[in-house]
């Protein structure tokens, strides 16, 4: 079931996902983790319930959901941070549900945090070199003979330094990761996960905190993640970036898989809006223009008070008195 | 007052092997809290532990000297073993409780009456240093400091063991294997998500530490000829755990110096109170009285010490700066 065409360009590659119909849990031509009947309570409530999920390889996926829909603890008890209630998943066709965190991590699946975890005292260049995998220096018995390390450190340290490059983090690279800020971390936390070679990236809000500016090569790199043949899974709150770079995305709410599928046919998806999106998540609310489009839909809608006695402040009257005065400025 | 007798007694402090063990030992802290972030409050317990295995092997089964000697460690294995196994998967609060219980219960072991024969309860247990001083190399006569030839012998080994170790914490520390203790320290779920064995790394730091405290212990006991429950109180950790902040919790040289500076401020503070108090300059305190307060003024100096040098003498205060 893998790809045998190891030839595909997977930035180009416009084959079907799904085998069959696009529906909550629906089987991937070929995915990489396969989840079945995971759950997770907290003291009765069911913070995860998800009955089948399969991740496709070398695609990125969007992990989407409104807030405490199970996003996070899914992410947990996926990578081993959690122990489920029920559930077995499996990554490349190893059964990994009850495998140590650490163990899940060699594998390839290696995750990001939603609260960014770095090194604090440690320069950022050395909270690089941690994330390297096959360290001879990392056993005790090796630790103290640096000819048998020394090599290995040097390969280390120049990966490092092009990911640092590729991140724009170069110029703090002996700095202490704690004088980064908030949108460096991240980046700095995303490089470093990068650091073990893994196959499965999992990134818990990876733009949150970012600046927009560095957005965008953000975007960029987790595009180029799938040019490299890993496959990405990510947690967003931003519709704009789920619209440009995933390929597949998944919604959750209050645990469960809602629904799944293309971004563009996700979007639409009723069940989506309702959950998450919100029914009129199209209408941009910083101009006049869509404000008066919002009205003339809601005035049509049975259920909206606008167009009513009970429209108060929010009465066209009174909106649209407002907005001359506005634009009148 | 002789300021000259007070001044070279004070000096003197600075290579007893008290001082080297205390330097050992808070070296171990250092390996345990300052690199690890694992909190130790038992290290008086890893020192006894060393201490009386060496002298319980040496006294009651009669081993040789190198056998006496890798038991004492072998024990402060056992003992790292015992508290990290419960503990290290725990958070970081767990082990700090464990180990300050788990120190008073060896020194409770050790002074109960039902086990005088094996460990002489409280008046503990002496005359297992023979053979050590058998090895003494150097001819009697006087030495440097008017030292005797076995005072110069015990200083010589209780430096060159210090060195030794130091040597070994500081390679450990700039390898790729001290790298993952100190991401540990910062963040462990962090370093698990990287592949790294947290609890192995964790135990092999637990251990490694307890094993500096136990030589410390032997350091402390074998000049002294003599082990006593009494010495391994829990203020003997908080000593320590003085030592390793007056010196700098992450560096290999702060801990050793730390000990040295720990040990001339108290004979100073001793002797300069007792000279005080002789000459009739101070009529409020008695010599007994001296001798407490200056315990007293070393907690004054440890507050002022984190007031203004929060990072030891040694300590780097870009660290800190993002504490």
């Amino acid at each position: 079931m893998t790809t045998a065409d190891d030839n595909i360009d997977y930035m180009t590659d416009s084959r079907a996902i799904a085998v069959g119909e696009n529906l909550p849990g629906c089987k991937k031509r070929d995915p990489i983790v396969v989840a079945d009947n995971v759950t997770r309570n907290f003291g009765g409530i069911s913070a995860v319930d998800v009955e089948h999920l399969e991740i496709p390889r070398h695609k990125i996926t969007a992990l989407i959901g409104p807030n405490g829909a199970g996003k996070t603890t899914l992410f947990n008890l996926l990578t081993g941070f959690d122990t489920p209630n029920s559930g077995a998943w499996t990554f490349e066709g190893n059964n990994i549900a009850g495998v140590s965190s650490y163990k899940v991590a060699r594998m390839g699946m290696v995750r990001t945090f939603q609260l960014t975890k770095v090194m604090g005292k440690l320069t950022v260049m050395e909270n690089m070199r941690l994330g390297a995998a096959n360290q001879p220096g990392e056993r005790l018995s090796r630790a103290l003979f640096k000819n048998i390390w020394g090599g290995r450190e040097r390969e280390i340290t120049k990966q490092a330094d092009g990911l640092l490059e590729k991140f724009k983090l170069d110029a703090k690279k002996d700095d202490y990761a704690a004088s980064l800020s908030g949108g460096q971390r991240k980046l700095l936390e995303m490089a470093r996960s990068l650091m073990v070679r893994p196959k499965l990236v999992m990134l818990d809000e990876p733009m949150a905190g970012v600046n927009p500016a560095l957005t965008q090569s953000l975007l960029d790199h987790i595009k180029n993640l799938k040019a490299e043949g890993m496959t990405v899974l990510f947690v967003e709150h931003d519709m704009n970036m789920v619209r440009h770079i995933a390929d597949w995305v998944v919604v959750m709410a209050e645990g469960r898989i809602v629904a799944e599928g293309p971004p563009g046919e996700v979007m639409k998806d009723p069940a989506v809006i309702d959950a998450y999106l919100g029914a009129h998540h199209d209408v941009d609310l910083g101009d006049a223009q869509g404000i008066r489009e919002l009205e003339a839909e809601l005035e049509a809608d049975e259920e909206s008070i606008v167009g009513t006695e009970d429209a108060g402040i929010i009465a066209p009257e009174v909106v649209e008195a407002r907005l001359e005065e506005e634009e009148g400025k | 007052m002789d300021f000259g007798n007070i001044l070279s007694l004070a000096l003197g402090e600075i290579v007893t092997p008290t001082t080297a063990a205390y330097a050992l030992a808070a070296l171990g802290l250092a390996v345990h809290f300052g690199y690890s972030g694992l909190l130790n409050f038992g290290q008086a317990g890893f020192m006894a532990v060393g201490a009386y295995g060496f002298a319980i092997s040496t006294l009651t089964f009669k081993v040789p000297f190198v056998v006496g000697f890798l038991i004492a460690l072998l024990c402060a294995v056992i003992f790292g073993l015992l508290l990290g196994v419960p503990t290290l998967r725990l958070r970081a609060d767990y082990l700090a409780i464990v180990t300050i219980a788990a120190a008073e219960i060896i020194r409770y072991i050790v002074t109960t009456n039902t086990l005088f024969r094996v460990t002489g309860s409280a008046d503990g247990l002496s005359s297992f240093q023979r053979e050590f001083d058998s090895f003494n190399p150097f001819p009697a006569g006087t030495y440097i400091f008017g030292w005797s030839n076995r005072e110069f012998y015990v200083r010589v080994v209780s430096w060159v063991i210090v060195i030794l170790c130091a040597v070994i914490v500081w390679l450990l520390m700039r390898s790729p294997w001290g790298r993952v203790l100190k991401g540990i320290r910062e963040d462990e779920n962090a370093v698990r998500s990287l592949g790294k064995n947290v609890y192995a790394y964790k135990m092999q730091a637990l251990v490694i530490g307890g094993i500096l405290g136990a030589l410390a212990g032997l350091l402390f006991t074998l000049p002294r000829g003599s082990v006593q429950p009494a010495n391994y109180a829990t203020e003997l950790t908080f000593f320590l755990w003085t030592v390793l902040l007056l010196g700098g919790m992450s560096t290999v040289l702060g801990p050793i110096v730390g000990a040295m500076i720990f040990w001339v401020v108290l004979s100073l503070t001793q002797n300069v109170l007792a000279g005080l108090i002789e000459s009739g300059a101070i009529t409020f305190l008695s010599i007994v009285q001296a001798g407490q307060l200056r315990f007293i003024l070393v907690g004054v100096a440890l507050m002022l010490l984190m007031v203004f040098r929060p990072q030891g003498v040694f300590g780097n205060k870009k660290e800190l700066a993002f504490a």
